[in-house]
C-alpha cells in the first residue's frame, strides 16, 4: 500500500512540475483523484486493524497533495500572466488613439460666462427677433428718423421700416411693453451693422442688460458692474465710468475695465492708458420708460450693453475679428473646455 | 473736431499742460483721440544770423555761411548752403549737427515713413559743414503758417526772431492739436468756441469771447429781400448786404488758423467763411450779390426734375425733397450743401450777400446721399446747427470784415425765423437728480457747476431753477442736468452699490434656452465643433445648391442695402453656409471635421409691407472626411431624438442637394422635421471636392413641442432583460427599418432590435440578403419570475411568423 502510495507521489509530483497551464494542473488533479480513489477501494481488502492507520496515512497523503496543487496551481497562474504580460506587450512609442472632442464656440462660451453671471444676479434671459421694425430698434428708443445717432450706425434695411437689429436694446423695449417693473432682463444676440473692415464684421453679437425698479441709482450701476468685471476678469479688475451718450440712456456712461493684460500699468494691449473700453451704459432715458407705459417718475433704471466679440477676443487673444466667423476646425479645436 | 491748443487759448487762460488738460476733457466726456504736437519731428534747430559769406572754392552756387546761433550753440558755425537768397544779416532756421527736421523728398519718404530727416556735420565739396539752413518745407510749413515759407530757399524770418531762439517758437509750430471725439448730442461743441466752452467750465476759468460788435453802415444800394417758403426744413434764416468788397490777402493770424485746420487760405470773404465755421460752428456762405435775380433770396423746395450747378462744376437734378436757395429766379444753392456756380464770389465781386441759417439737419443729411454732394457745411448741418448761433455766426463775420477791412458793413440785413428764440426755462427736484445719481452732490456744487456750464442756476428749497443756454438743444429733463453735475462733478465719486432698494427677482435660463445649450453640448460631446455663420449670403447658394426655380428656399428676404451682392439675401437654410465651412476646411488641409451651428432662418412673410419674417431657430450639421459615411449623420440625428425625447423616423428624401441614394427626411410623426445625407456628388464635383460631405438640417422649433419631458420613472423589473440573435434571410429590397418595424411590434416585450450584421452571397439566393439582430425582451417590473427558454421560444415563434407573414422574411 505504502509502496502504491509513494509511487502515486513521485508520478503526480512529477506531472505537476511539468504542468505551465491552470488547465494542466486540473488534469493532473483528477488524474491523482482517480488514482487516490483506486487506492482508497483497497482498503476493504487491508485487515480490519490495520484500517484506521492506513485511513489516517491516505487522508495526510491527500491533504499533503492537494497543499502541492494548490501551491502549484498559483505557480503556474503566475506563469500564465508572464506569458499573458508578454504577449500582449505594446510599442508604447506609438500615437495615443484620440477620440477628438467637440467644442463650443468662443461666442457661445462668452455668452454662457455672461449668462452664468448675471443669472446669479437675478437676470432672465431675452432673445428678441434679429429682424425687427425701424420703431423698436430706433423710435422707441429715443432715436427718431431726424436722429444724429442713426448716422453712428449703419443700418441694413430690408423694407422702408423693417431692418437687420443693429442693437440688443431692441429686446428692451419688448421686454417692457409686456413685464412690468422689477425688471432685470439680459438679452443677447446678433446684431448687425454695414460695416466690413479689418476691425469690423457685418454681423456680430452683443450683450444687453436692464434693470428696472424702484429707486434705481447710478451708483447700482457702478455695483453691478463692478461684479460682473471681478467675475469676467479677475478680482483685480476694476471699473470706470466716463461720460459718453446714448440716445437711450441719461446720464450715459462709457464703462473702462482696468487692463488684465499689465493690471493698470500701461501695455500695448490697452495701448498705454491701463484701460479698455469694454461696454456702454447708463440710466434708462425717460422717454424709453414713457415708451413702454412706465412711470419714469415712478420708476428709474439702467442698461448696459457690451459686445461679445469684444470680450471673446479680450478674454482668449484672438487679434482677428474675421476668424470667429471662418469656422476653421483649427481655431474652434482651440475652445475646448 | 480738430482744436489747436494756441486757439483754445484765446477764450481761456489755459495754465495746465496740453496733456493735462486732455485729461480734463476725457474726464468730462470729451475724449481726445490723439494728441499731436505740432513740432514734434524738429528738434536742434534754432535761429540763427548769417555773419559772413565766402564762396566755396569748388562750386559756384554754393557758399560757406558763419552763422551766429547764439550763446548757447556757438556764435560762428560754418555751414555750407546752395540756397540763392542767402545775405549777410539774414535770419534763418538753422539745423544744428544732430538735429531733426522734416523729410520732404518723396524718394526718401517711401524709405523712411516717419518723415523725420536727421542733419549731421558732413563735407560738401571738402568743406565742413556744421549742419544746415533750412527752407518752410523743411519745417513743414506753408506761407500760411509763415510768410516766405513757399520760397524755394532759405526762409527769411523777421529780423527780431532772436538768435538762438527754438525755430517752433517762432514759426508757430510750438502748438498742440487736440483732436477731440464729440458725442451726437453736443453739436455746439462741434467748434473751437464750443470746445472752449466746455474748457473754461471744467477749468473753473471765465471764457472770453470773441467780439461781434460791427458798425451798419448806410448805403444807396436796393436791399436783398429774403423769403422762407418752407421754415419746416429751414427755421430761421439770417442775410446781410456786405458792400465794397476788397480782394488781397487775409491777415496772418487768420492764415495760420486756417492752416493749422487745415485749410487753405482763398480770400478775405471766403477765408472769414470758413474761419467762422471752424470757430463758432456756424457754416456760412457769400453770395455775389450782383448775381442774384430780382434782389431776392426765395428758400424752397426744388421743383422735380429743377437743375443746378454747384461750385465745383457737377450738374444735379434735383426734386421737392431738395431744399434750395434761389434769387427771384433760379435755384443759386443747394441749402446747406453748396453754393451754385452762378452766384459765387469772383476776384470782380463788389458786393456780397451773406447768409447764416439753420436748415433741417435730417433734409440735408438726405439730399447729401441722394445727391452724392457734401461739404464740410453739409456735414456741420448733419450734426445739427441751433438757431441761436445763427446770428452770432453773422455778428462774428461781420466783425471780421470790418477786422480784415475786406468790405464796408450795410445797415441791409434780413432775419427771417420760424424757431422760437426765447430762452428755455426748466425747474427740477434736486432730491430726483441725487436719487438718480446715487450720491449726494452738495448744493453749493450743484449751483457752481451749472453757473459755470452757463445755466444760470437758482436754488430754492429743493426747486433748482435753470435757464438753458440757447446752444444746448440737447437739454430738455432733469436727468440731463443730472448728467451735467455729475460729468463735472467727477464720475469717481460715484461709490458701487449693489441694487439697495430692488426687488429680488429670479434668474436663469427658462426651459428652451437651457434645451438649446443641452443640445449644443450634446453634440460637442459628439466631437461637433460649434460654428458662427453670417445670417445673409449670396442668392447664388440657390443655383449651387441645384434648387430648382419654384423652390420654397428662394423666396428669402433680401437686404435693401448690402454690403455686397454675397451679403445680399437673409438664410432661408442654413445647408449653404454649412457647405461653405465645409469647403472652406477641405480646401486648407482640414481633411475630416463635424461641425454645428444653431441660427435663425428667415421665412419672409409681406415684407413690403413691414411685416416682420417668421424667425425659426434651426441646426445643421456637418460631417466630412474620407471615412465617414452616412450612419454618423443618422447617428449624431438619433442622439438628438433622444435628448428631445422623441421617436424620429426617416424616409427617403429627394432634396436637389442630396444624394438621392444617400439622404432621409427626419419625421416626428408625419411631420418633417428635417432632412439628413450625403451632398450631391455631382455639387461636390463642381466644387472640385475629393471628400465626402454629409449635411443635416433640423427645424428646432419642430422639437420645441417635445419640451414638456418630465421624466417618467419606471420601477426596474426584477428579472434581467434576456437576448436572442435572429438571422434573418430577406428580400434585397427590403430596409432594415421596416423589418425592425416587424421586430418592434410582434410582441410587446421586444425592446430593442439592433441590426448586428448584413450579409449578402455565398449560399444565399439571388436577390437575398442575410440581417442578424438582437432582439432584447424585456419582463414588466411587477413580472413575478424570469422568462423561461420555452416563453421566450413562444415570443420568437411569433415573431417569425409575423416576418413570414407581413415581409416574407424567414429564419436563416
Amino acid at each position: 500500500m505504502k509502496e502504491k502510495i509513494e509511487a502515486l507521489r513521485r508520478e503526480i509530483e512529477t506531472a505537476l512540475s511539468v504542468t505551465e497551464t491552470g488547465r494542466a494542473v486540473y488534469e493532473v488533479k483528477l488524474k491523482f483523484q482517480a488514482e487516490l480513489k483506486g487506492i482508497m477501494s483497497g482498503m476493504k481488502d487491508l485487515p480490519k486493524e490495520d484500517r484506521p492507520t492506513f485511513g489516517k496515512v491516505v487522508n495526510e497523503f491527500k491533504q499533503a497533495m492537494e497543499a502541492l496543487f494548490e501551491e502549484r496551481a498559483v505557480v503556474v497562474r503566475q506563469m500564465e500572466m508572464e506569458k499573458k504580460y508578454a504577449a500582449e506587450r505594446v510599442d508604447i512609442s506609438m500615437p495615443g488613439k484620440n477620440y477628438k472632442a467637440g467644442a463650443l464656440h468662443p461666442i457661445t462660451l462668452v455668452k454662457n460666462e455672461l449668462i452664468d453671471i448675471f443669472a446669479g444676479m437675478g437676470f432672465k434671459v431675452f432673445e428678441g427677433p434679429e429682424i425687427e421694425t425701424d420703431y423698436y430698434n430706433f423710435t422707441a428708443l429715443n432715436t427718431p428718423k431726424d436722429h444724429p445717432a442713426r448716422d453712428m450706425q449703419d443700418t441694413f434695411y430690408l423694407a422702408d421700416n423693417l431692418l437687420l437689429r443693429t442693437q440688443t436694446s431692441a429686446g428692451q423695449i419688448r421686454v417692457m411693453e409686456k413685464q412690468t417693473p422689477p425688471i432685470k432682463i439680459l438679452s443677447p444676440g446678433r446684431v448687425f451693422r454695414s460695416d466690413d473692415d479689418a476691425t469690423h464684421s457685418p454681423m456680430f453679437h452683443q450683450m444687453e442688460g436692464l434693470v428696472v425698479d424702484k429707486g434705481i441709482t447710478l451708483c447700482d450701476l457702478q455695483g453691478m458692474l463692478a461684479e460682473f468685471a471681478k467675475k469676467m476678469f479677475s478680482t483685480s479688475t476694476k471699473v470706470r465710468l466716463r461720460p459718453s451718450y446714448f440716445p437711450f440712456t441719461e446720464p450715459s456712461v462709457e464703462v473702462d475695465l482696468s487692463c488684465s493684460e499689465c493690471g493698470g500699468k500701461g501695455c500695448r494691449l490697452c495701448k498705454g492708458t491701463g484701460w479698455i473700453e469694454v461696454l456702454g451704459a447708463g440710466m434708462v432715458n425717460r422717454h424709453v420708460l414713457e415708451n413702454c407705459g412706465v412711470d419714469p417718475d415712478e420708476y428709474t433704471g439702467f442698461a448696459f450693453g457690451m459686445g461679445i466679440e469684444r470680450i471673446a477676443m479680450l478674454k482668449y487673444g484672438i487679434n482677428n475679428i474675421k476668424t470667429l466667423f471662418e469656422n476653421d476646425t483649427r481655431f474652434l479645436e482651440q475652445f475646448e473646455d | 473736431m480738430k482744436a489747436p491748443l494756441s486757439w483754445l487759448k484765446d477764450y481761456v487762460d489755459i495754465d495746465i499742460s496740453a496733456e493735462q488738460l486732455a485729461e480734463k476733457l476725457f474726464s468730462c466726456g470729451f475724449e481726445v483721440e490723439e494728441l499731436v504736437y505740432l513740432g514734434e519731428k524738429i528738434s536742434r534747430v534754432v535761429v540763427g544770423e548769417v555773419k559772413a559769406l565766402t564762396p566755396h572754392p569748388d562750386s559756384d552756387h554754393m557758399q560757406i555761411c558763419v552763422v551766429d546761433c547764439g550763446e548757447e550753440y556757438g556764435r560762428e558755425i560754418q555751414i555750407v548752403t546752395g540756397a540763392d537768397n542767402v545775405y549777410v544779416g539774414m535770419k534763418t532756421p538753422c539745423a544744428l549737427d544732430n538735429s531733426t527736421v522734416v523729410e520732404s523728398d518723396p524718394k526718401a519718404l517711401e524709405k523712411n515713413p516717419d518723415g523725420i530727416k536727421k542733419i549731421k556735420k558732413g563735407k560738401l565739396r571738402g568743406v565742413e559743414s556744421f549742419g544746415m539752413l533750412c527752407s518752410g518745407e523743411e519745417l513743414g510749413i506753408n506761407d500760411d503758417y509763415y510768410d516766405g515759407a513757399e520760397y524755394y530757399g532759405l526762409l527769411d524770418l523777421d529780423k527780431s526772431a532772436p538768435v538762438g531762439e527754438d525755430i517752433r517758437k517762432i514759426v508757430g509750430l510750438d502748438d498742440w492739436i487736440f483732436d477731440i471725439s464729440i458725442t451726437a448730442n453736443r453739436p455746439d461743441c462741434q467748434c473751437i468756441l464750443g470746445i472752449a466752452r466746455e474748457v473754461a467750465a471744467v477749468l473753473g476759468k471765465p471764457l472770453k469771447e470773441p467780439s461781434y460788435a460791427f458798425t451798419a453802415h448806410k448805403t444807396n444800394a436796393a436791399p436783398v429781400k429774403v423769403e422762407v417758403q418752407a421754415p419746416d426744413l429751414c427755421p430761421r434764416y439770417v442775410g446781410h448786404y456786405v458792400e465794397n468788397i476788397q480782394g488781397g490777402k487775409s491777415p496772418a493770424w487768420m492764415r495760420k488758423r486756417l492752416a493749422l485746420s487745415g485749410i487753405r487760405s482763398i480770400s478775405p470773404i471766403v477765408d472769414i467763411t470758413n474761419f467762422v465755421l471752424l470757430e463758432m460752428g456756424q457754416p456760412m456762405h457769400a453770395f455775389d450779390a450782383d448775381d442774384l435775380a430780382g434782389r431776392k433770396i426765395v428758400v424752397r423746395r426744388a421743383e422735380q426734375g429743377e437743375k443746378i450747378v454747384t461750385l465745383d462744376e457737377k450738374e444735379f437734378t434735383l426734386n421737392p425733397e431738395n431744399l434750395v436757395i434761389c434769387d427771384g429766379e433760379k435755384p443759386v444753392a443747394l441749402a446747406g450743401i453748396m453754393g451754385g456756380l452762378n452766384s459765387e464770389i469772383k476776384a470782380t465781386t463788389k458786393n456780397v450777400f451773406f447768409e447764416s441759417a439753420k436748415f433741417a439737419r435730417d433734409n440735408v443729411r438726405k439730399t447729401s446721399r441722394a445727391l452724392g454732394q457734401s461739404s464740410d457745411s453739409s456735414s456741420r448741418f448733419e450734426k445739427g446747427v441751433d438757431a441761436y448761433t445763427n446770428a452770432y455766426g453773422m455778428a462774428r463775420a461781420l466783425h471780421l470784415i470790418e477786422e480784415l477791412g475786406c468790405g464796408t458793413v450795410t445797415e441791409l440785413c434780413e432775419d427771417v425765423c420760424a424757431a422760437d428764440l426765447t430762452p428755455r426755462k426748466m425747474t427740477a427736484s434736486v432730491k430726483k437728480i441725487n436719487a438718480l445719481l446715487g450720491i449726494v452732490v452738495p448744493n453749493e456744487e450743484i449751483l457752481a457747476i451749472l453757473n459755470r456750464l452757463n445755466f444760470k442756476p437758482s436754488l430754492s428749497g429743493d426747486t433748482l431753477t435753470v435757464e438753458i443756454p440757447g446752444y444746448r438743444d440737447d437739454v430738455d429733463y432733469y436727468p440731463d442736468l443730472a448728467e451735467e453735475i455729475i460729468r463735472m462733478y467727477g464720475y469717481d465719486h460715484i461709490t458701487p452699490t449693489f441694487l439697495e432698494k430692488a426687488s429680488v427677482t429670479g434668474g436663469g435660463l427658462n426651459d428652451e434656452q437651457k434645451k438649446e445649450l443641452h443640445l449644443k453640448n450634446v453634440l460637442r460631446a459628439q466631437g461637433f465643433l460649434e460654428a458662427y455663420n453670417y445670417s445673409f449670403y449670396s442668392p447664388k447658394e440657390f443655383d449651387l445648391m441645384k434648387l430648382p426655380e419654384n423652390a420654397e428656399e428662394r423666396n428669402a428676404v433680401r437686404i435693401l442695402n448690402p454690403i455686397s451682392e454675397e451679403l445680399s439675401v437673409m438664410r432661408t437654410f442654413l445647408a449653404p453656409s454649412m457647405l461653405g465651412n465645409a469647403v472652406r476646411n477641405i480646401r486648407r488641409g482640414n481633411d475630416e471635421g463635424r461641425e454645428f451651428e444653431v441660427a435663425n432662418i428667415y421665412l419672409p412673410k409681406n415684407t413690403e409691407a413691414g411685416e416682420q419674417p417668421e424667425e425659426r431657430k434651426t441646426l445643421v450639421l456637418g460631417i466630412w472626411g474620407a471615412k465617414c459615411d452616412f450612419f454618423d449623420m443618422k447617428g449624431a440625428v438619433e442622439k438628438i431624438s433622444e435628448l428631445f425625447h422623441l421617436n424620429f423616423t426617416y424616409e427617403r428624401a429627394e432634396k436637389p442637394y442630396l444624394h438621392p441614394g444617400v439622404s432621409a427626411n427626419v419625421l416626428v410623426g408625419k411631420k418633417i422635421v428635417g432632412a439628413i445625407g450625403e451632398l450631391d456628388p455631382a455639387i461636390a464635383l463642381s466644387l472640385g471636392l475629393d471628400k465626402k460631405v454629409y449635411l443635416g438640417e433640423l427645424d428646432l422649433e419642430e422639437l420645441k413641442d417635445s419640451l414638456d419631458d418630465k421624466i417618467a420613472y419606471k420601477n426596474l423589473p426584477k428579472f434581467p432583460a434576456v437576448k436572442r440573435d435572429l438571422a434573418l434571410i430577406a428580400d434585397e429590397k427590403l430596409t432594415s427599418g421596416e423589418i425592425e418595424e416587424v421586430l418592434l411590434h410582434s410582441c410587446k416585450y421586444v425592446t430593442a432590435a439592433k441590426l448586428f450584421d448584413v450579409y449578402r452571397g455565398g449560399q444565399l439566393p439571388e436577390g437575398k440578403k442575410s440581417m442578424a439582430y438582437t432582439l432584447t425582451f424585456t419582463p414588466d417590473s411587477t413580472a413575478e419570475k424570469a422568462f423561461t427558454p420555452e416563453v421566450l421560444d413562444g415570443f420568437v415563434k411569433k415573431i417569425l411568423g409575423n416576418l413570414k407573414y407581413k415581409l416574407g422574411v424567414e429564419l436563416r
